[in-house]
C-alpha cells in the first residue's frame, strides 16, 4: 500500500490540497446539489400565496407533527457524527449501533412524513390540485428520494463494517456518506422554515 | 514545419504505441482520458455533421421565398434538433474532449481525478446523444426548438413523445455534464504537479475550471426545469399549465438562469485555447495573465446575473428590465478587456501565422461582430424590435460559432501534433480556414439585415413581398460553403491521422507542461511527476533543462496505471435506459428500471480501480 | 478511496483536531433548542411582524453549524469553503432574485 503509484495523485501520494479527490469531489457535487434544490425551493417560493384553489397550506399543515419529525432526522444528524467518531476511533460495534439508529431515524422521518401525504391526499391536495401541490410534492418527494438514497448507502456502510472492510484508515467512506447526510439534513432545516414555519 | 521551435527532444516515432492494447474491446474499458478525448471528439464531431446537414436542409427551404421542400413539421423539427444537437452534442462534448485530453497533461497529472467517472461520463454522453437522435426514427423528434417554451411543450400543445424524447435526452445529458464538472474541478484542484500553484496554472486550464463550476451550478437548474416538465407532461402536475395556476413564464426563468451560463459555458474553453495558442505564435508570455484570469471568474459570476436579457419582451417591468440592462452592458467589459489582451500579447511579438493561429485572430474578429450586435439588444428598447428575428439567429452564431468553434479548432490545429505525434496539413488547413471564414460570414452577416427588416426566426418560410429573398439567398450559398469547409476539416483530419509530417515532443515551441511529454504522450503521461517553478517552464532555459530531464526518460518501472472497466459502458446504458422509460409515464415500470441502474452501480464500487497490490 | 496513504497521515494529524463525542452532543442540543425556538416563534402571535426574518435567521443558524462542525467545513482547507459558497451564494442568489422579480416588483407596478 505504501509503495502505491498511482495514477490518482503523483508519485509520493500527496494531493494539492491535502484531502483526499473522494473529499474534493463530493463538496464540489455538495455545491451542485445547492442548486439543484435552490431550483425547487425558488418554485416553491414563486409559487406561495399565488394557488388559485384550496386547500391551502394554512388548513392542511400539521406543525407540531413536523416538528417532530424534523427533530428526528435533526437527531439522526448527530448520531451519524457519532458513528464516524467511533469508526475513526476503532470502536466498531460502536459505529454499527450508531448508524442502525440513524437508518431507524430516517425511516420514521419518512414513516412520519409519508403519513402526512396521505392525509394531504385526503385533504384533496394532489400533483394536479394546483401550483401549490405540484411545488410541494415534487419538492418533499426529491427530498425524500435523497433520504432513501441516505438509507441504502448507509446499510451498505453496515454491511462493509460487519465484515470489517473499513479499519479506522479507511473512516473516509463513512465521513463521505455523512456528508451526504448531513447536507440532505440541512435542505430539510431550509423546507422546514420555509415551507411550513413560514406559511 | 518540424523546424518550428526550441531545440527539443524529438518525439517517438508517431504510431508508437508500444505495448498498449488498441483493439475495440481495449476502447470501450478505457479508462484512459487521452483515449476518452480522443472518442468524445469523434463522437463530438459526427454529431457536428448530423446537425449541419439539418442547418443546410433549413437553408436550402429558405433559399427562396414560398417554397415547401419539406414539410412544416419536419422542419420545426429540423431547427429544434440544430439547436439542441448543436449545442449539447457538439459544442459542450467538443470542449470537453479538449479538457480531457489537455488538464492532466497540462498540470502534471496521470489522469483526472476519477477515472471511471470520466468514462462514465462519455458514455451517458453517447447514449443521450443517440437516444434523443433515435426519434427521428419514431418520426418523433422534438419541436419545439431548442428553449422549448411552455406552453408549447404542454400536453395539449405537443401529444406525442416528441417533447419527451427532448426533456428525457437533456436530463440524460446534464447527468454527464454534471459528472464531468465535478471531475474536472476535482482534478484541478487537487491534482497539480508540485509547484503548480494556481496562479501558474494554463490560461486553458483556468477557463476549463471557470467552465467546470458554470456546468456544476447551471445544470441542475435546467435540470429541475426539465423534471417539472416531465411531471407536467406525465403525471398531472401544473408547474407550466396556466389552467392550472402555473405560470408559462417561469420556464423562462428557469432555462435562461441556465441558458445564459450556458452560452459562458460554451465560449470559455475557447478563450481559455487561444490563451494559450497566441503567446506561443507570439513568442510572447500572455499580456496581462492575471487580469485575464480574473476576466474569466467575472465573467461566469455576472453571467449568473444577466439571464431575463433574454426576456425583455416578456414585460417583467421597467426596474427588472433596467438591472438586466445594467447587467448585461456591464458583462461586456470583461470580455473586451480579454479582447485587448490578446491584441496586446499579439502586438510587438513576433508572429507566426499557422492555422491555428489563423483561427485565433478569426475568433477575435467574427466574436468582436458578435459581442457587438450583443451589446446592440443588451438595450431593452432595441431589444423589442431585434427579439425572434433573423438578427438574433445571425448574433448568438456569431458568439457560438465565431468563439466557441473557431477556438476549437485553433486547439485542434495546434494539439494534434501532441496527439497523434503529427501535424495537420498546413494548406488543407488553410483552406479550411478561409472557407470557414468566406463561407461563416456569407452565412449569418445578412441575417443582420433580414432580421432587421422583419424576418421572423423559427418561420418556415416568408412572402416575396418581404424584400428578403437576397439575404437568405446569401445565406443559404454560405452555408453551403461553410459545410464544404467542414469535409475539407475531416478530410485534413482522417489523411494527416494516416500521413501527416512526423511532429517532435514541442514542435510549436511552447511554454506549457503538456508540451514536455513525448508525442503522443505515454499513457501515464509522465514517469515522474516534474516540479513547476513558473508559468511558462518550458521557456526559462534551466527549468526547462529541470523539467525534461523529469518527463522525457523512460521510466525503469512504469506508473500503475487505473484497471480497465467495462462498467462504465454498462452503467451508462442502464441509466439511459431507465430514464428512457421514464416515457411509459408509468410508475412501476420506472421503479423496474432503476433495478440494473442500482445493480450496476454496486458491481462498480466493489470492483477494484488499481491493479491488485496498489491499494486504492 | 483514492488516497489510504496519504489520509492516512494527513488524519492523524486531523484526528487531534477533531472534536470529542460530547460536543457533538451539545451541537445537537443546541440545535434542538433553536428549533424549538422557531416552533415558539411560530406559535406566538405577537412576534408575527418579525416571524420571517427571525425564522431565516435561525435556520441559517443552524444550516452554519451542521456544516462547520458536523460536516467538518471548519476543519477542511480552505478551498472547500469556496466550493461550497460558491453553490450558496449562487443558490440563495437565485431564490432571492425570483422572489423579488415575483413578489416585490409587482407592488412598485413592475
Amino acid at each position: 500500500m505504501a509503495q502505491a503509484a498511482t495514477a490518482a495523485v503523483d508519485e509520493h501520494g500527496h494531493t494539492s490540497t491535502g484531502v483526499s479527490n473522494w473529499k474534493v469531489g463530493f463538496w464540489t457535487f455538495i455545491a451542485s446539489e445547492c442548486l439543484f434544490f435552490g431550483t425547487l425551493i425558488s418554485t416553491y417560493m414563486v409559487y406561495k400565496g399565488r394557488a388559485v384553489v384550496g386547500p391551502y397550506p394554512d388548513e392542511i399543515f400539521d406543525v407540531l407533527h413536523t416538528t417532530i419529525s424534523t427533530t428526528v432526522l435533526l437527531f439522526s444528524s448527530l448520531a451519524f457524527v457519532l458513528a464516524l467518531h467511533a469508526v475513526q476511533n476503532a470502536r466498531k460495534k460502536a459505529g454499527i449501533l450508531w448508524l442502525f439508529f440513524v437508518i431507524a431515524m430516517g425511516a420514521v422521518f419518512l414513516y412520519m412524513e409519508g403519513t402526512s401525504y396521505l392525509k394531504y391526499i385526503d385533504y384533496g391536495l394532489t400533483l394536479g390540485s394546483s401550483t401549490f401541490g405540484s411545488a410541494y410534492y415534487v419538492l418533499t418527494g426529491t427530498h425524500k428520494l435523497h433520504v432513501i438514497l441516505g438509507i441504502v448507502w448507509i446499510g451498505a456502510l453496515i454491511w462493509l463494517l460487519f465484515r470489517d472492510r473499513i479499519p479506522p484508515a479507511k473512516s473516509e467512506q463513512v465521513e463521505i456518506a455523512g456528508l451526504y447526510w448531513h447536507f440532505v439534513d440541512i435542505i430539510w432545516i431550509v423546507i422546514f422554515t420555509l415551507v411550513y414555519l413560514i406559511q | 514545419m518540424s523546424t518550428i521551435g526550441l531545440e527539443t527532444p524529438v518525439g517517438r516515432e508517431a504510431p508508437a504505441h508500444h505495448e498498449e492494447d488498441t483493439g475495440v474491446w481495449s476502447w470501450i474499458t478505457t479508462v484512459d482520458h487521452k483515449r476518452i478525448a480522443i472518442m468524445y471528439f469523434v463522437a463530438a464531431t459526427f454529431f457536428f455533421f448530423i446537425a449541419g446537414a439539418k442547418a443546410l436542409v433549413i437553408r436550402a427551404q429558405l433559399m427562396f421565398p414560398g417554397q415547401s421542400l419539406i414539410t412544416p413539421e419536419l422542419y420545426n423539427q429540423f431547427f429544434t434538433m440544430h439547436g439542441t444537437t448543436m449545442i449539447f452534442l457538439v459544442a459542450m462534448p467538443m470542449a470537453v474532449a479538449f479538457f480531457n485530453y489537455l488538464i492532466p497533461l497540462q498540470i502534471g497529472a496521470r489522469d483526472v481525478a476519477f477515472p471511471r467517472l470520466n468514462a462514465l461520463a462519455f458514455w451517458i454522453f453517447l447514449f443521450g446523444g443517440i437516444y434523443i437522435n433515435s426519434s427521428f426514427l419514431f418520426g418523433a423528434a422534438p419541436h419545439a426548438s431548442w428553449v422549448g417554451y411552455a406552453t408549447l411543450t404542454s400536453p395539449e400543445f405537443s401529444p406525442g413523445q416528441n417533447t419527451n424524447f427532448w426533456l428525457i435526452g437533456l436530463s440524460i445529458l446534464g447527468i454527464a455534464s454534471i459528472m464531468g464538472g465535478v471531475n474536472f474541478i476535482t482534478t484541478i484542484i487537487n491534482m497539480r504537479a508540485p509547484g503548480m500553484k494556481l496562479m501558474r496554472m494554463p490560461l486553458f486550464t483556468w477557463m476549463t475550471l471557470v467552465t467546470s463550476f458554470l456546468l456544476i451550478t447551471a445544470v441542475p437548474v435546467i435540470g429541475v426545469a426539465l423534471i417539472f416538465l416531465g411531471f407536467d407532461r406525465l403525471f398531472g402536475t401544473v408547474f407550466f399549465q396556466p389552467g392550472g395556476g402555473g405560470d408559462p413564464v417561469l420556464w423562462q426563468h428557469l432555462f435562461w438562469i441556465f441558458g445564459h451560463p450556458e452560452v459562458y459555458i460554451l465560449v470559455l474553453p475557447a478563450f481559455g485555447v487561444i490563451s494559450d495558442v497566441i503567446p506561443t505564435f507570439s513568442k510572447k508570455p500572455l499580456f496581462g495573465y492575471p487580469i485575464v484570469v480574473y476576466a474569466g471568474i467575472l465573467i461566469g459570476f455576472i453571467g449568473w446575473g444577466v439571464w431575463s436579457h433574454h426576456m425583455f419582451t416578456v414585460g417583467l417591468g421597467p426596474i427588472a428590465d433596467s438591472f438586466f440592462v445594467a447587467a448585461t452592458m456591464i458583462i461586456a467589459i470583461p470580455t473586451g478587456v480579454k479582447i485587448f489582451n490578446w491584441l496586446a500579447t499579439m502586438w510587438g511579438g513576433s508572429l507566426k501565422f499557422t492555422t491555428a493561429m489563423l483561427f485565433c485572430i478569426g475568433l477575435l474578429a467574427v466574436f468582436t461582430v458578435g459581442g457587438l450586435s450583443g451589446i446592440m439588444h443588451a438595450s431593452a428598447p432595441v431589444n423589442l424590435q431585434q427579439h425572434d428575428s433573423y438578427f438574433v439567429v445571425a448574433h448568438f452564431h456569431y458568439v457560438i460559432v465565431g468563439a466557441a468553434m473557431m477556438g476549437l479548432w485553433a486547439g485542434l490545429y495546434y494539439w494534434f501534433p501532441k496527439v497523434r505525434g503529427r501535424f495537420l496539413d498546413e494548406t488543407l488547413g488553410k483552406w479550411h480556414f478561409w472557407t470557414t471564414m468566406v463561407g461563416f460570414n456569407l452565412t449569418f452577416f445578412p441575417m443582420h439585415f433580414a432580421g432587421l427588416f422583419g424576418m421572423p426566426r423559427r418561420i418556415y418560410t416568408y412572402s416575396a413581398e418581404l424584400n428578403v429573398d437576397i439575404y437568405n439567398q446569401l445565406s443559404t450559398v454560405g452555408a453551403f460553403i461553410f459545410g464544404i469547409s467542414s469535409v475539407i476539416m475531416v478530410w485534413n483530419i482522417v489523411k494527416s491521422w494516416r500521413s501527416g509530417e512526423p511532429a517532435s515532443a514541442n514542435p510549436w515551441g511552447a511554454a506549457t507542461l503538456e508540451w514536455a511529454t513525448p508525442s503522443p504522450p505515454h499513457h501515464y503521461n509522465f514517469p515522474r511527476i516534474p516540479t513547476v517553478r513558473s508559468r511558462e517552464p518550458l521557456w526559462h532555459k534551466q527549468e526547462r533543462e529541470e523539467v525534461l530531464a523529469v518527463t522525457m526518460p523512460e521510466p525503469e518501472e512504469e506508473p500503475v496505471m487505473p484497471n480497465p472497466s467495462y462498467w462504465p459502458i454498462v452503467l451508462a446504458g442502464a441509466i439511459t435506459l431507465s430514464w428512457a422509460l421514464v416515457m411509459t409515464g408509468v410508475w412501476w415500470i420506472i421503479a423496474l428500471g432503476m433495478l440494473p441502474v442500482i445493480l450496476a452501480m454496486f458491481m462498480w464500487a466493489f470492483e477494484p480501480a488499481f491493479p491488485e497490490g496498489h491499494g486504492h | 478511496m483514492s488516497t489510504d496513504a496519504t489520509t492516512h497521515a494527513h488524519e492523524g494529524a486531523e484526528h487531534h483536531s477533531h472534536p470529542s463525542a460530547s460536543f457533538y452532543v451539545w451541537i445537537g442540543i443546541i440545535l434542538a433548542v433553536v428549533t424549538g425556538v422557531e416552533v415558539a416563534i411560530f406559535y406566538i402571535e405577537a412576534m408575527d411582524a418579525y416571524e420571517a426574518p427571525l425564522l431565516v435567521l435561525l435556520s441559517a443558524a443552524k444550516v452554519v453549524l451542521v456544516i462547520m462542525f458536523f460536516m467538518h467545513l471548519k476543519m477542511e482547507p480552505r478551498f472547500l469553503t469556496w466550493v461550497f459558497m460558491a453553490g450558496v451564494v449562487l443558490a440563495t442568489f437565485m431564490v432571492g432574485a425570483l422572489m423579488v422579480i415575483y413578489h416585490v416588483l409587482p407592488r412598485f407596478g413592475g
